[in-house]
């Protein structure tokens, strides 16, 4: 067969335990790549996706070994390969678009040379021809002015730039194969949609394979023709792309399809119980038995094998799929959450202005703030007893900022935060007294970094206790163990440390240290964004749950509009630390009528291949928020004229309730939708 | 950029200038002064007169400091006691000599703990890594004085080599000096050149880590370009400073060498006005020798300044 | 649940955790061989006293500069003093005043490190910068001018050795400090409103302790170094104290002719100090520390 570029047969690595024993993070993989054909990998954190890609160039990671099986390409085992023969097809016949390309990039090297080095080794250009070559490969991958871009250095471009730097360097040996790492991970929600249909268009333009890892399935369906699922380091389903996306056959993608949040969708997801096992800790029976709703006795005892179905082209481990086969993901229902806010106001923000500016030495005299154009401004909210509201925006957009102002730890330089009707409280932690530190609680991204390593999580969920309520002895244990059963986790995690525990059961403990404070208001700080996909949609229903139990309020800060669409009852959308649009997110998210709202909505990748992201704005990063006029001025694409430069645009009422700052009419607005 | 090189060279001279307030203040309150723990049991009467009026101790300590301040920014740093003459003309040769010790040591260390610690790092874990970290623990952790010693009793006594002891006038030409400086440099350099290789080593490992390097494998870069290119420009960049502090802290062992070989140079001369209880020489060495690891320090920060391509374009930050 | 097969680890006590930790240490062939010379010497230093077969100060013309014998094991000195029975006590002062010397030095260099750390701003610069003016005086200077100028007493020798050894220290626990204050697990505690004293010892110390412990007890092998280095000098132990820095120095003017009396102390004083650097770079990988890339200052 000569359509085969690359050959996976019986694959398999693993490393060697402390122990000494042998432990698995490929487990026996055949699959094969085709001349022109996009193969999506998708995968959770630990399922051996980037081991594979890797394991494809002939590399294998420091303290990782082969222990059986091969890659070939072109008929030769690329991982016995010799290194200087490896030389030779690396980055020329296939070449690795990282996912970090920030980190991926040799800081004391300059753009050009970096393109130069791939070109040299590659290609038979003299020094002129390779110098217009590496202008034209700037060009393709759509970086301005080329020229200059090749004379920096990688810190001095943006996130999205150093990607499509990335890009440049592996189409410069013509490769025939491209790998790409996560290459869109950790780019803002805009530069993530240009930069992969850049990588449609160069697919298509150049007819390379391509072998796409990714953890978010949304990205996935984007760009490929077929799609392998690995959990814990096996193949569990591949298959052709829509076939897999709308029907999936195997419970762990059943499952975790039904798990991501869809903006078409209000409501909360169904949740996945449990996480994916450590490498080396399943012994026998299916990997994904413990966590799966069709399991009987045999996938207990016996592993399935990879089983071909002709009739529907794909490849599935599992005993019982064909329970799965008919059923359709269309049928999906979400649990519509209840809305039970209250009219009371619980906290207002009004003309709130936070600055990062370094204060002179005569404001620090006069212990003031003094910057005429701050990085968040004239933010004002009222938000009510009850309610979920969510802070939404690229990064830069100052929705942390505000967070940290209303816990205190940031001082803002105007405006009032008013608890309760009648109290102020002020930004400064020092001026608050115990009481106004307890009823606002916070919740942080990475449970890794807000649990100290070095206590129980005994300790974790007692301090508030200790501290806010003077909890000893008995009392305070039958608390903890009851705020452990809360959020859903057994009592013998008590004497555990935050190491021992999962992503998902981190976030747990997390949430049960911010209930433990008996809080009013609860603020998240992208609570989900650390935490794996299948894991994500159970937090979010604790949440939930929680919430509706307790009476909580929740300030829920995400960059994920989809996760902002299931959990919240409002949504602010924030540009450069300015407010566009505030308003129920029902309305918000059916008729997006700020053009940045619009904007961000468009780019958001839904994992079902016939819904495009639309590309309305270029994914330019602006530095500074504009000294005049409308904060979103520099990306607008319907801008109505000078008025836009020059004032800031004034509040406009939907019948609805939807609050837009804009110049543009509220009825032209939402015409363009229709 | 030039903002960031002038603010260095400041804080260079503000630590001196606390140096010279604690060795000022050290010897003012401890017991005695330099009168009487010069003259020890004959300090009364005349002679502790004399010597009071010499060194000008009847004035008080402040204007003393400014005084001696002042002179020492001119390089006057007074008069000795022992030496009985301007300590300035005791320290002219003795710089010098020191000097040719430490750079030499210097010189030859560098290169060497360059190459040790690369090779050391490329071949991680393997023999020639365990083989050469095993030696340079031993180079690390024996103080001067025993190496020293051994270094004397094997190539000097026993093989007759080279002169152990250096029975020289102070101020030689170099040439004559040089077979006599031999066994002190390689003293000094071998635990110079043990600690900087580690430094070396660790760095390489964790610039080979980096996802940078991994990403020029799988361009295909060949692996010696790759480790020109690619690794050491970034691993060496980050150790000039370590390397600075650890020979500037080595500097101290100079000391102890220098009086293993009885060689002429600035560590001995501490010893001997300590042991003649010349604390106006004391005082000099002191600022002598701190500004010596002031500017070392200074050194290599600039030279990471100039050679960092991030620090390059970094506008002033905080 | 399937994932209690590796995460049995529980909340243990800080017996069971030090007995894990030198477990892990002497695991390793290098740990092993520190940890065993470390103990070899401290036992040495206990029982040396009765062992010993001859009278470390009895000096006896008729015996100078004996070659090694079945009398005297490692031959006599200048003296006619026999040298096994002053090697093996020769480690006893020198061990006794490092350590405590290095306890102060975690003690001071621990607690101002995390004080600067914490406090940041003009009093971490100021106090920085005198701790830099006190790290660019060379040590051995400063020891000598001290030692004598208030003599060689222990009372003298531990707190100054303490002080100068420790300034190295400030730094390491000033950095682990700023490292630990920009976690969130700190915000969390500041936003919760805690004491700063609460927060001190109940989030910073049990994560900046290893680094300092670690750091401690390398500073234990340097300070052995240049202890050992001052007695080389005279400046160290009075004589007739057996001290294997003044054995070497006295022992070295004879080499030529007498070499056992040289080469039994340098054996002696080698080994202790590869044994604790040795031990203390397994204890820092043991906590999963690398400090391989630090100055020794």
């Amino acid at each position: 067969m000569t359509d085969i570029i690359q050959k996976v047969k019986n694959l398999s690595i693993g490393f060697r335990s402390k122990k000494g024993e042998e432990i698995l993070i490929l487990k026996n993989i055949s699959t094969n790549i085709k001349k022109g054909e996009t193969v999506g990998i998708v995968g959770e954190s630990g399922s051996g996706k980037s081991t594979l890609a890797l394991a494809m160039m002939g590399y294998v990671k420091h303290g990782l070994y082969t222990i059986g099986g091969e890659c070939q390409f072109n008929s030769s085992n690329l991982l016995r390969m010799k290194s200087k023969d490896l030389e030779k097809i690396r980055g020329r016949k296939i070449a690795m678009i990282p996912q970090n390309a920030g980190q991926a990039l040799t800081p004391n090297l300059k753009i050009g040379y970096q393109i130069d080095e791939a070109l040299q080794l590659h290609s038979d250009l003299d020094e002129k021809e390779r110098e217009k070559k590496i202008s034209e490969l700037l060009n393709k991958v759509r970086l301005p002015s080329p020229e200059t871009i090749a004379l920096r250095y990688p810190h001095e471009l943006s996130g999205g730039q150093q990607q499509r730097v990335a890009v440049a360097m592996a189409l410069a040996g013509t490769p025939d194969l491209l790998l790409l790492d996560e290459p869109t991970t950790g780019l803002d929600v805009t530069t993530q949609a240009h930069v992969l249909e850049l990588l449609n268009f160069i697919a298509k333009d150049t007819g390379t394979s391509m072998v796409y890892v990714s953890h978010d399935l949304g990205a996935i369906a984007q760009v490929s023709d077929r799609i392998i699922v690995m959990y814990s380091g096996e193949i569990v389903l591949e298959g052709p792309s829509r076939d897999i996306l709308k029907r999936p056959i195997h419970p762990y993608t059943h499952g975790l399809l039904k798990s991501i949040p869809k903006l078409s969708l209000a409501g909360l997801p169904e949740s996945m119980p449990g996480s994916q096992p450590q490498p080396g800790t399943i012994q026998s029976g299916c990997s994904f038995f413990d966590r799966c709703n069709f399991s009987d006795e045999n996938c207990k005892n016996n592993s399935p094998k990879l089983e071909f179905l002709k009739n529907l082209n794909t490849s599935v481990r599992c005993f019982n799929y064909e329970k799965l086969v008919n059923e359709s993901q269309a049928s999906q229902t979400f649990n519509k959450i209840k809305n039970k806010s209250q009219d009371k106001e619980i906290l207002n923000l009004s003309e709130v202005s936070i600055s990062y500016a370094k204060q002179k030495l005569l404001d620090q005299i006069f212990n003031r703030i003094s910057d005429d154009n701050p990085t968040v401004k004239d933010i004002n909210i009222n938000i009510k007893k009850g309610e979920t509201i969510a802070l939404v925006g690229e990064s830069g957009s100052g929705k942390s900022t505000i967070l940290k102002s209303i816990a205190g730890l940031l001082r803002t330089k105007d405006g009032l935060i008013r608890f309760d009707e009648n109290r102020n409280l002020s930004s400064d932690l020092k001026e608050r007294d115990p009481n106004d530190l307890r009823i606002i609680q916070l919740i942080f991204q990475n449970p890794d970094e807000s649990l100290n390593p070095n206590h129980t999580v005994e300790e974790i969920i007692a301090q508030p206790l200790k501290l806010y309520f003077g909890l000893k002895g008995e009392e305070l244990k039958k608390n903890i163990i009851d705020l452990l059963q809360k959020v859903r986790l057994g009592e013998f995690y008590t004497s555990r440390y935050p190491r021992q525990l999962s992503g998902g059961e981190k976030q747990r403990v997390a949430v049960a240290r911010a209930f433990a404070a008996k809080p009013d208001i609860i603020l998240c700080d992208e609570v989900t964004s650390a935490l794996d996909v299948s894991v994500q949609a159970a937090v979010l229903n604790l949440l939930q749950q929680l919430k509706e139990d307790f009476g909580t309020t929740y300030i829920f800060v995400s960059h994920d509009l989809a996760v902002v669409r299931a959990i919240s009852d409002r949504v602010a959308v924030l540009y450069q630390g300015r407010l566009c649009e505030v308003g129920p997110s029902n309305d918000v998210y059916k008729f997006p009528s700020h053009p940045y709202t619009e904007v961000l909505l468009g780019a958001v990748l839904e994992p079902d291949p016939d819904i495009k992201p639309k590309l309305v704005a270029e994914d330019i990063v602006e530095e500074r928020p504009p000294e005049k006029g409308c904060s979103f001025q520099g990306r607008c694409s319907r801008i109505v004229g000078d008025i836009c430069k020059k004032e800031i645009p004034p509040w406009q009422l939907t019948d609805s309730g939807n609050a837009i700052r804009c110049h543009i009419p509220i009825k032209e607005l939402q015409k363009e939708q229709f | 950029m030039i903002f960031l090189i002038i603010k260095r060279i400041l804080l260079g001279f503000i630590t001196l200038f606390i140096v010279s307030i604690i060795t000022f203040v050290g010897t003012e309150v401890l017991p005695g002064d330099a009168c009487t723990t010069y003259l020890e049991r004959q300090a009364f009467g005349e002679q502790l007169e004399a010597c009071y009026r010499r060194l000008g101790l009847n004035v008080p300590a402040y204007e003393r400091y400014v005084s001696w301040a002042l002179n020492a920014i001119q390089g006057d740093f007074g008069y000795s006691l022992s030496g009985e003459m301007p300590i300035k003309d005791v320290l002219g040769p003795r710089i010098k000599n020191s000097l040719v010790l430490a750079s030499a040591a210097i010189f030859i260390g560098i290169p060497i703990a360059l190459i040790l610690g690369i090779i050391t790092a490329l071949w991680r874990d393997k023999l020639p890594d365990v083989a050469i970290s095993t030696v340079t623990i031993f180079a690390m952790t024996i103080p001067e004085f025993i190496s020293a010693t051994l270094l004397i009793l094997i190539i000097a006594i026993w093989l007759e080599w080279l002169p152990g002891i250096v029975i020289v006038p102070t101020d030689v030409s170099f040439l004559e000096l040089l077979p006599n400086i031999i066994l002190p440099v390689v003293a000094i350099a071998m635990i110079m050149t043990a600690h900087m290789a580690r430094m070396v080593r660790s760095s390489v490992i964790q610039v080979m880590a980096s996802e940078y390097v991994q990403m020029a494998i799988l361009k295909g870069v060949p692996y010696w370009k790759m480790v020109f290119k690619h690794v050491l420009p970034n691993a060496l960049l980050p150790a000039i400073n370590v390397v600075a502090l650890t020979i500037a802290w080595l500097l101290g062992g100079v000391v102890v060498t220098e009086v293993v070989f009885n060689y002429p140079g600035l560590g001995r001369l501490v010893i001997e006005s300590i042991s003649n209880r010349d604390l106006p020489t004391v005082q000099a060495l002191a600022i002598i020798l701190a500004s010596i690891y002031v500017s070392i320090n200074l050194l290599a920060d600039l030279l990471t300044l100039m050679l960092n391509p991030r620090l390059k374009t970094l506008q002033i930050r905080k | 649940m399937k994932l209690d097969n590796i995460y049995k680890e529980e909340k243990k006590s800080a017996f069971a955790k030090l007995s894990e930790i030198i477990i892990t240490m002497a695991s390793r062939p290098s740990g092993l061989i520190g940890l065993s010379i470390l103990v070899f010497h401290i036992i040495l230093a206990f029982i040396s006293p009765y062992i010993a077969p001859h009278d470390f100060k009895a000096i006896d013309p008729t015996l100078m500069l004996q070659a090694p014998s079945a009398e005297y094991w490692f031959g006599t000195d200048d003296l006619g003093r026999d040298v096994f029975t002053r090697t093996i006590l020769g480690g006893r002062t020198a061990l006794t005043i490092t350590f405590f010397g290095s306890l102060i030095a975690l003690l001071w260099g621990g607690l101002l490190g995390i004080f600067c750390g914490l406090v940041g701003g003009k009093i971490d610069d100021v106090v920085m910068r005198i701790v830099d003016a006190f790290l660019s005086i060379p040590w051995i200077l400063a020891m000598l001018l001290i030692v004598s100028l208030l003599g060689t007493s222990t009372e003298v020798l531990i707190p100054a050795l303490g002080f100068f050894y420790g300034k190295g220290i400030v730094r390491v626990a000033r950095a682990a400090t700023h490292d630990v204050i920009a976690k969130d697990f700190i915000v969390s505690a500041r936003a919760r409103g805690h004491s700063n004293f609460s927060i001190i010892w109940n989030e910073i110390i049990p994560n900046v302790r290893d680094a300092i412990l670690v750091e401690g007890a390398m500073r234990w092998s340097w300070m052995l170094l240049g202890f050992s280095s001052l007695s080389f000098l005279g400046f160290g132990v009075s004589p007739p104290t057996p001290d294997w820095g003044l054995m070497i120095s006295n022992a070295r003017g004879l080499m030529s002719f007498a070499y056992w009396a040289v080469i039994a102390p340098i054996v002696g004083l080698s080994s202790l100090i590869i044994g604790i650097n040795l031990t203390a770079d397994a204890f820092a990988k043991a906590l999963g520390i690398d400090r391989s890339t630090k100055a020794p200052v």
